[in-house]
Formats: structure tokens, sequence, C-alpha cells
């Protein structure tokens, strides 16, 4: 075949994309293929496919698809953790005129996958996930607003993650670092496919985000249940409230940010070059109008969980309950105000700097007041140490930790010395592991039994938490000495041979981290085996507060046969004090939203439209668009989307549980 | 949905909805479309944004003096206010139930809108011609990416606008069709609002400067 027609059918990608001559790829590929074929054949032999199509990846139920975000996040956290693994041992290395075992072609696609996939498919995936799952239960809801939308935003979700996963594989990803800073991300430095794959994956994933959060907004406001009033709402449900906001308010920047960067690298403008007028800078600033929020969006609803879990395990009312709504919301609109503080050494001058670094202060104010809000909450409570309370504690001393090294931070004066270096490494983790993760290990151990029916084995659990929290302070309390001591970010080789213990004591860590995530999926597998031992009929394993614990575990797919109606704050502890009685007669058909594959089709289309567009193949990408507007459209011409659940299943459901709940007694 | 949150007669609280009616189809659908419009309105400001910090980095190029052809512009403004007007009426026969009328009205509004876009490539076309291409400066980087992105919308609205009189054809004016007839009307009369804010920022102060 000719060059020309060689390229218009395979745009730029040829058998030189595939990184053959990288041993650690080829293995890994290997690994994956092997271990991808035996899960293909399984599902195969086991004929599980027509069973997942039908009931997970074509259902709109918000509680399987928060399963499924949850999933996601954890099979990502294992990409994303390896990559930190072989950053921590190249680092630890990489001295003595040792050059390590990663070169810098592939060392420097391995941290910027790092921070993307920990970011985007790792911490994004498990919070809405949960937000998926919980929310709706928690004001006594059927499901979201836009069922449908929901099961597209997902897909889209995973089309962003598969892109990034197909980058390790088909060609490299970006070499840039998570944000891909001009110039050096614009087509004159950056002329492979790496940028391109992270444009595509984070436009295909934002969309998905984008609606989700539109959806669970809309959700909050009309779908919450008979009395529940705004000031009635679980702390979590708030935190979810202002995280989507936050989405809806942010995530369009983002948007634009990496549409302007795609211009300038197809098309040839200057947004962001040095010449003709362009501004690098203002990339970096919109960016992080974006990006700022995002560390908003990820931790508000960890605080909402650390809320739900604090006042659960301390058998007592959320201290300072209307305190904690005003600081998630003083919070919402003081993370629009801060973003200058990524690059105080920008140069805007002393009063701008001032500003940002004032206001970057401000915001430990409402987090300190929360802070103290859970401390009295636990203050002569009747504590429980299960595994969700000992996250939340690990959280408050890890937190309040990293939130100090923030306001250090904050100083522009002291910023100007530790910018990029490796104290503000140790800052952003020591936040986001301790805010972030630990919430959301919180989350999953505390709602694990709603969603299956019986708990998490708490000895993997305890043997996890201990790993993991060690493991941290471990990996990352040496990187504040050496951030302190003037080392930068991002290096891969080193010549002062003093600085090597550290990075040692590092790696260390990282391995502990790793038994921590090891023993995770112990956890899961045991409590599976263990499911019988295990298993909780009462549906309200913890003694807990809120309407999700009202209903089954798992939830039927109506999740209420009876719209709860609410007349205090923590309702189902309002209902078990006053003696309520579950309604054993008079149910009633259930109207709910019937199952669609459009928005896997649709996601499909999508992934593929970015895959052509990162390759140059042009007639994918534009094939792909015609048969995504093609579906799109075909898609509005079904006017019925819903169907009635029949009174005789809701019956049989209930007395089933009826059953249940009298064999426990 | 009407329930009693009060205590029942017999003084018992009452925890669930006996007799519960489902939340009717389209229920979100207005605060939904509108928590839409607001993030596209975002991207609309990012757009804004730029232009306003690159919108005079001419780079020893054209600057808007040299380009715009304010009477052309003052035409196709026009066009676009005159569509949002047509599509007034439609929803006011829609309201009243007159599918024929209805159909013309979005037909015409259709006419308008391609009219706006077909003004708007010549302008591009010529713009293009004279050498002013997006690659030429910062300033018609960012004026081609705000203006084109305007159009785009326009464009997706004449493909949603087609769609729906396909269905108002064929199922007539039910209730989910006017539901979709309102969120279009609503998505029109956004872009309405913001060209203006491209015909004042973009073109006018543009020649002024």
């Amino acid at each position: 075949m000719s060059p020309d027609l060689l390229k218009l059918i395979f745009g730029r990608l040829g058998i030189d994309s595939l990184p053959l001559h990288e041993p650690i790829l080829v293995g890994t590929f290997v690994m994956v293929a092997l271990g991808g074929t035996a899960l293909l054949a399984g599902l195969t032999y086991f004929r599980l496919w027509g069973y997942l199509w039908r009931e997970w990846f074509t259902t709109v139920d918000h509680k399987r698809i928060g399963i499924m975000y949850m999933i996601l996040g954890i099979v990502m956290l294992l990409r994303g953790f390896a990559d930190a693994l072989m950053m921590r041992a190249q680092q630890a290395l990489a001295f003595n005129g040792s050059e390590g075992f990663l070169p810098a072609h592939h060392y420097d696609q391995v941290f910027t996958a790092h921070g993307v996939i920990m970011i985007f498919f790792v911490a994004m995936p498990l919070v809405t996930g949960l937000m998926n799952y919980v929310v709706p239960l928690q004001i006594g809801a059927r499901d979201v607003s836009f069922p449908f939308l929901n099961n597209f935003s997902f897909w889209m979700t995973v089309g962003g993650a598969v892109l990034v996963m197909l980058s390790l594989f088909i060609g490299e990803f970006a070499r840039t670092g998570w944000l891909a800073y001009p110039p050096l991300s614009n087509i004159g430095y950056s002329p492979d496919v790496g940028v391109d794959y992270y444009i595509w994956a984070l436009q295909v994933a934002g969309v998905g985000t984008t609606l989700s959060g539109i959806n669970l907004i809309c959700t909050i406001v009309k779908l919450r249940c008979p009395g529940m009033t705004m000031m009635r709402m679980p702390v979590f449900t708030w935190t979810s409230l202002c995280t989507n906001i936050l989405i809806v308010a942010s995530f369009p920047v983002l948007t634009v940010v990496l549409a302007l960067l795609s211009l300038d690298r197809y098309v040839g403008t200057n947004f962001f070059t040095n010449d003709f007028g362009g501004s690098p800078m203002m990339y970096v600033n919109l960016i992080w109008i974006w990006g700022h929020p995002e560390v908003y969006i990820l931790v508000l609803p960890a605080f909402g969980i650390f809320s739900e879990v604090t006042s659960t395990f301390s058998g007592k009312r959320l201290f300072g309950y209307t305190s904690m709504v005003y600081a998630t919301v003083v919070i919402t609109i003081l993370s629009y105000l801060v973003w200058l503080h990524h690059f105080f050494t920008m140069g805007s001058g002393a009063s701008v700097n001032s500003f940002f670094g004032i206001t970057t202060m401000i915001i430990s104010i409402p987090t300190g007041a929360k802070m103290f809000n859970w401390l009295f909450t636990m203050y002569r409570g009747r504590i429980r140490y299960e595994l969700p309370m000992l996250w939340t504690i690990a959280f408050m001393l890890t937190f309040v930790l990293g939130g100090m090294t923030g306001v250090l931070l904050a100083v522009p004066p002291a910023d100007f010395v530790l910018h990029n270096s490796l104290f503000l490494i140790a800052h952003f983790h020591n936040v986001i592991i301790g805010g972030v993760v630990f919430g959301a290990f919180a989350g999953i151990n505390y709602w694990f039994p709603k969603a299956f029916g019986f708990r998490l084995d708490p000895f993997w659990g305890k043997l996890s938490f201990w790993f993991w929290v060690t493991g941290f302070y471990m990996a990352f309390m040496p990187l504040y000495v050496l951030g302190l001591m003037g080392v930068t970010r991002r290096l891969r080789v080193f010549d002062d041979p003093s600085l090597q213990i550290w990075f040692v004591i590092a790696a260390i860590g990282a391995g502990l981290v790793a038994l921590g995530i090891g023993c995770m999926l112990m956890q899961f597998a045991v409590s599976f085996l263990k499911r019988e031992q295990l298993k909780d009929v009462t549906g309200d394993p913890w003694d807990a507060r809120t309407l999700e614990w009202a209903t089954s575990s798992p939830p039927p797919d109506y999740n209420f046969a009876f719209t709860p109606v609410v007349h205090d704050n923590d309702a189902w502890w309002d209902m078990k004090k006053r003696g309520y009685q579950r309604p054993l007669i008079g149910f009633k058909s259930i109207h709910m939203p019937s199952s669609t594959g459009t928005g896997i089709i649709l996601a499909g289309f999508a992934t593929a439209m970015g895959f052509g567009l990162i390759w140059y193949i042009w007639w994918l990408s534009a094939a792909s668009f015609i048969a995504m507007l093609a579906v799109g459209i075909g898609h509005t011409f079904n006017y019925h989307r819903d169907f009635d659940i029949p009174a005789d299943d809701v019956i049989r459901t209930e007395d089933a549980r009826t059953k249940l709940l009298a064999g426990a007694k | 949905m009407t329930i009693a949150v009060n205590p029942s007669q017999t003084g018992e609280p009452v925890f669930y909805v006996a007799d519960e009616h489902p939340h009717p189809e389209g229920y979100s659908t207005s605060l939904g479309f509108w928590i839409y419009l607001m993030s596209d309105c975002l991207i609309f400001a990012m757009l804004f944004a730029a232009f306003g910090v690159l919108g005079a980095n001419y780079a020893a190029g054209p600057a808007p003096k040299d380009l715009f052809d304010l009477d052309l512009v003052a035409v196709n403004t026009s066009m676009l206010l005159l569509s949002s007007i047509t599509y007034g009426f439609a929803m006011l026969t829609m309201q009243q139930n007159k599918i024929a009328q209805t159909q013309m009205w979005l037909l015409i509004t259709g006419l308008f809108g391609a009219a706006f876009i077909g003004i708007e490539l010549t302008e591009f076309a010529h713009m293009i011609h004279e050498g002013a291409t997006p690659q030429r400066s910062a300033f018609l980087s960012a004026f081609f990416t705000l203006v084109g992105t305007h159009g785009l919308h326009v464009s997706c609205g004449l493909i949603w606008l087609v769609t729906l009189m396909v269905q108002v054809w064929r199922f007539g004016l039910i209730e989910a069709n006017r539901r979709r007839l309102m969120c279009l009307s609503m998505f029109w009369h956004f872009l309405d609002v913001v060209w203006i804010g491209v015909f004042t920022f973009v073109y006018l102060l543009g020649v002024l400067r």
C-alpha cells in the first residue's frame, strides 16, 4: 500500500507507535493481556455477558452505577499506584551516578500519568460513586433526576479512563506534568500523541463529570422526600450539593482551556504560544480557576462522609449541624478566590499575591470549624472504633497536619522558596490522601453493608488501615524534609548522595502502602467468602441515623416501598426513637425508569472519536461523530422510557424482607 | 405531591407517604436545563475572558478597524434578533395548540438562524481570504474561537430545531414535545443574549479601540 493510503487509514499510527523497545511496558502488556484474556474467557465461559449487559452496563439504577464508579476507581487506583511505586523506586535508586531504571522519556510519562489518573480516574470516580449511591437514598428518592444521563456520564468517565490506559500500550502519554502547561505542552515541544491522549481523555471524561454534576444538583433540589427541608438534609447530602455546584461551575473552565490548547495544537492558533501575542500564563490562570475548586470537589464529599461516620459511631447527633452547613457553603465560595496561590511566582506583584495569600489562609477558618465540630461530636460520645471511625480519626490527625503546611505555603514569601519543591508534593498528598482517600475508605467501609448486605471483614480492614497510615507517614514526611532542603519535584536523578536516605525511607513507605492496598483487596475477597458470617439482615448494621439505613441492604430497585416522611435531622434515628413500624400492607406499583444501552453506545463512539483525533485518523473521528449524532437524535424519538414495577413484585420483595427480619429477631 | 406531614388523626406521627403519586414526567427538566445553560454560559465567559486578555495582541497583523464591516454585522445581528422574536411567536402559537402555525414560525426561525450562520461564514471566508486567519495573531485566534463557538451553538440549535419539527410533525404537540420546545426556546434566547455580548465587546468596542 502506498504511504499516502496508509496515512489516510491509520493517521500517524504505525508499528513503531507500539513501545516494543521498553521491556517494562512489554512486560506489563503481557500481564494485562493474559489477565484480560482470562477475564473475558471467564465471562464467556460462565455466560455472564448477557447478565452484565442487561443488569449493569445498561442500567439506570443509581445504586448500580454508583457501584460501577467505585469499581472503576479501585481498578484505576492500582494503575496509578503502580506509577507511584515506580517513581519512588526510581528516586531511591538514582544516586551515585546511577540512572535508576526508568529512562527520562518513560519517567516523565509516569509522573504525568500518576497525577492525571489519581485525580480524574481514582478520586473522582470514588467520590462520584459514593454520591451516586448514597445521596438518593439519604433524601428518600427513588433515583436521580435524570437516570439515563447518569448512565451516560458513567460511561463517558470510563471512556476517558480507556484512553489513558490505551496510551500505555499504543503510543505514549504526556510528558508534561499533570496540568500540561504550555509552551511545553504545545505542538512545538510535544509533537507526539502524549498531550493529545491527555486532552481527549479529560474532555471525554469531563463531559460525563459535568452532566453528573447537573444531575445530582437537580436530584437534591427537586427530589427530596416530604419534610426534608434544606436544613434537615444529612451533611453528606449538603456537601454533595456543594461539590456538584462546584463541578458545574468549574468543569466548563477545564473544557474551554483544553479546547483552546487543542486549537493551538491542531489548528495552529496562538492562545498559549510565545509569539504572535499568545500568553502561556493565561493557560496557567485558567486551568487553576478550574483546578482549585477541583480540590474542594474532591474533599467536600469526604468531609460529609466523616460527618456521617462521626455522629453514627459516637452515638450522638452531629455537633453544630448549622455551622457545618455554613462552613461547607463558605468553603464552596472561597474555593474560587484562591487559584493564584498555585503560582505566586508568576510575578503578579505584592498586592495580588497578598490578596490570594490571605483568602487562602481564610479557608482554614471554616475548615477548622468543621474539625472542632467533629471533635465536639466525639466528646462525651460512646465511640465505637469500627473501621469507618478509625479512618476518620486518622483523617483528623493527618488532615490537620496537611492543613498547617498548606497555611505555610499560603504565605507568598515562603512560597517563593517552597514553590515546586517536594514540600509542596508532601503537602498536597497529605491533604488528598489524608482527606479524600481516607474519606473514600471510610465511606466504603461504612456503606458497603448497605450496598451488598454484608459487612467488610474487620481484621483485614484493620491491617490495611495500619499499613496505609504508617506507610503514608513514612512515604511523605521525608518529602517535607527534602522539600525544605530545596529538592524540587519531578527529578529523575540526584547528585547529592546525602539525600538518598530520605528517598529510601519514602520508598519503604510506599511499599507499606502497597501492603495496605493488598490487604484491602484481601479484605474484599475474604469478606465475600465469609459473607454468611458477616451478613446483616436488619439493613442498619451500625445503628445509624440517616434515611439510607431505613431500607433493606441491598435496597430494592425502588429504594423505598413508600416514600419516607421526615420530621427531624437524622430522620432514621428519629423514626427509630419514636417507634416507627415498617408498613406491611398497602403496597402499590412503583413507577421507575427503564434501562437503555444508548449511554454506553454514545460513550463508545465518543471514545473512538477521541482515539481518531489523537492519531489523526480523521475518517474515524468523523464517522464516530456522525454516529453519535444519529444515536443521540434517535434516542430522543423514544418517548417511553419508564415502566411500572407491578404491586405484586413490590409485595413479594417486601414480604421476603419481613420474613428475614422476623428470622433475625 | 400533597401529603400530610403533620401527625395523623390518631396522633401517631406519619413516617411514610401511603398514597403516593410519582413525580410528573420532566419534573426536573427545566431546572436541569437552566443549570446546563449556566455551565454553557461559563464556557462563553471563559472565551470572553480570553478575548479580553488577547484581544489587543495584533502581532503587527490586522486590527478590528481593518477587518470588521459593521454594516454586515448589523444585518447579521438583526437576523438573530428576529429569529428570537419568531421563536417567541412559535411558543405563543404552541400555547394555543396551533400545530401548523407553530411549525411555520419554527421554520421561519430556522431560516433566520441559517441566514445568520451563512452571513457569519461569508464574513469568516472574507477575513481568511484577506490573510486574517486564526493563526495570524492571538487577537484573531480569540476572535474566531469566540464567534465560532457561538456559531457552532447556533448550528447545533438548528439541528435541534429540525429534529423537533419532525417530532412535532409526527407526534403532535404532546407534553414531551412542548417541554422540548421550551428548552430549545431557552437555548435560542440564551444564544441571543450571548450574541449581544459578542456584538458589543468584540465588534463595537473593537472598532472603537
